[in-house]
């Protein structure tokens, strides 16, 4: 999967975390992506669209036009919101096929975030890529 | 034993580990403590030298484990200030001990009896009340918690009446540190007529405990704050009110005699120990009550208490912190939220520092809803932590606040 061309939003990404050298700016750049994402409206803010298994609040709403999958997303943690947007930018605005075939753990590792990707981590990133998958994929 | 921070982290291995390209500083002591070699070592050389079933053994070995395992049995004792070993029953920890009163217990509750416990409470002392609640009837009352932290005392003796059947009350809360007055507390429920709790988990680390003086009826421990091991706690009961407290769990050991048609019941502590009990981890306790004992009490309180002073203190010009959990008399937790974070993103950049610390709600719903905020990141202190490391945790504490303003 090393070789994988990405989407060019996908590969901005990565170019942009290639520029940091360290686990602090790497964080920064996370914060700053999270405070850049729109806040979801309070009343989206539902138990229903609540993911499980994160130790922060995280919120998912998905929504499908055209085959195509959007989904938008909040936290009440800033380096969680982080996450939360690169994952919204990772799967949000594709088709279920486009979704099925993105390597999460490869980008998170090149953006050098794999820490975050454990199951066992109370994050929850890991819940929220399941529940995209799960939401397009069924 | 004189109190030598250094000497006391040499028994601590892995104080030397690094976390991150940092020295750890741990600082998640309220929620579980490191081991010195000597509990390990207990436990270890139990293991190697004679191990066996406990009780009712007619070989060397069964006999020598009992032995270490009652032995274990008595250092509680002696550590909690109980007349005798037979008021200790041990149990997984202090989640269980509340379970085990809340069970035993539940056959006096009838509708409408009421339960007086606390906004500071843990869950484990509120749940196993529920539960009474749920199946039984019993109205649940909880004692305010002030601005500070204290419990409003005024309000919990008006809440006293002839309905209170039992009270159950952190002496030392996980989240805020504040110390209550249960012998006051323990004198005015047995005035009421009710039996009186106290859940022990935190203070039984800090404080020295002495279970007559306080007057309490029913006192839980745990092992593994106490620089103990895992899985094994116990609780503290008068002869009369374990005598009254219906067994938890059936099996072996909790029997005097099975018929088919009716079963007569061992006395206690035994009545409530069904099973095989975690035998080397009691004797691991026990190890851990002798590691402590060989330090002052008051030695161990100053030291912790300075450590949490200079944490606070460091913090104190930072007018992001707020720090929650303000009473005099309290032991070194130091619960604080950073304004406009979130205690998460705290915690996960804290630990970048090698500091471990806990974030989020402590099992402590209703205390959060108190105080109206969701979590909070809390720095709590123990035995081998140093002034450096509390230096260490302002420090990672100031830089947080540069990502996160």
């Amino acid at each position: 999967m090393t070789c994988m061309t990405y989407p060019e939003n996908i590969q901005d990404l990565i170019d942009d975390f290639a520029f940091l050298d360290d686990w602090e700016d790497r964080y920064m750049h996370v914060i700053d992506l999270g405070k850049a994402l729109p806040p979801l409206p309070l009343e989206a803010k539902t138990d229903v669209n609540k993911v499980k298994g994160c130790a922060s609040q995280v919120w998912l709403v998905s929504d499908q036009k055209n085959d195509a999958w959007k989904f938008s997303g909040d936290s009440d943690a800033h380096i969680v919101k982080g996450l939360v947007a690169i994952v919204l930018e990772i799967y949000s605005g594709r088709t279920a096929e486009e979704i099925s075939k993105l390597d999460a753990n490869d980008i998170l590792s090149k953006l050098g975030l794999s820490e975050h990707l454990s199951a066992q981590r109370a994050n929850g990133l890991a819940a929220m890529i399941a529940r995209i998958k799960t939401e397009a994929l069924g | 034993m004189t109190f030598d921070v250094q000497q006391i982290r040499s028994q601590f291995p892995v104080l030397a580990r690094e976390i991150n390209d940092y020295p750890l500083t741990y600082l998640d002591n309220a929620a579980s403590a490191q081991k010195p070699t000597a509990v390990m070592d207990a436990m270890t050389s139990q293991t190697e030298r004679a191990y066996a079933n406990v009780h009712r053994g007619l070989h060397t070995m069964a006999n020598e484990t009992t032995e270490a395992f009652e032995a274990a049995r008595g250092k509680v004792a002696s550590f909690l200030g109980a007349p005798s070993d037979k008021n200790i029953v041990f149990t997984r920890g202090a989640t269980e001990a509340l379970n085990l009163c809340a069970y035993g217990l539940a056959h006096m509750i009838e509708p409408g009896d009421e339960i007086i416990i606390t906004q500071m409470e843990h869950h484990s002392n509120i749940v196993p009340w529920h539960f009474l609640r749920e199946r039984h009837g019993a109205v649940i009352k909880f004692v305010p918690v002030t601005d500070e932290g204290a419990l409003d005392l005024g309000a919990y003796k008006a809440m006293l009446g002839e309905k209170t059947k039992i009270v159950s009350i952190v002496h030392m809360s996980n989240v805020l540190g504040t110390v209550n007055p249960i012998k006051d507390m323990a004198t005015w429920a047995h005035a009421a007529g009710a039996i009186f709790i106290s859940d022990g988990t935190q203070a039984a680390v800090h404080m020295d405990i002495d279970v007559q003086d306080l007057g309490v009826d029913l006192y839980c421990m745990t092992g593994h704050k106490l620089y103990g091991p895992t899985a094994i706690g116990a609780l503290y009961g008068t002869s009369a009110t374990l005598d009254k407290m219906q067994p938890f769990n059936g099996g072996g050991e909790m029997i005097e005699d099975v018929f088919e048609d009716r079963v007569t019941y061992n006395d206690a502590p035994y009545k409530f120990e069904a099973g095989t009990p975690p035998i080397l981890e009691a004797i691991g306790l026990g190890a851990a009550i002798d590691w402590v004992r060989q330090f002052s009490s008051e030695d161990i309180r100053q030291h912790e208490m300075a450590l949490y002073h200079a944490a606070r203190d460091g913090l104190a010009d930072m007018n992001s912190i707020q720090v929650v959990g303000t009473t005099a008399d309290k032991g070194p937790v130091l619960s604080f939220n950073l304004k406009g974070a979130h205690a998460h993103d705290l915690a996960q950049i804290l630990d970048k520092y090698g500091v471990a610390v806990r974030a989020g709600q402590h099992c402590t719903q209703p205390l959060m809803a108190r105080f109206g905020i969701h979590s909070t990141a809390r720095a709590s202190f123990g035995i081998y932590n140093t002034l450096d490391e509390a230096e260490r945790f302002v420090e990672a504490v100031r830089k947080a606040a540069r990502f996160l303003a």
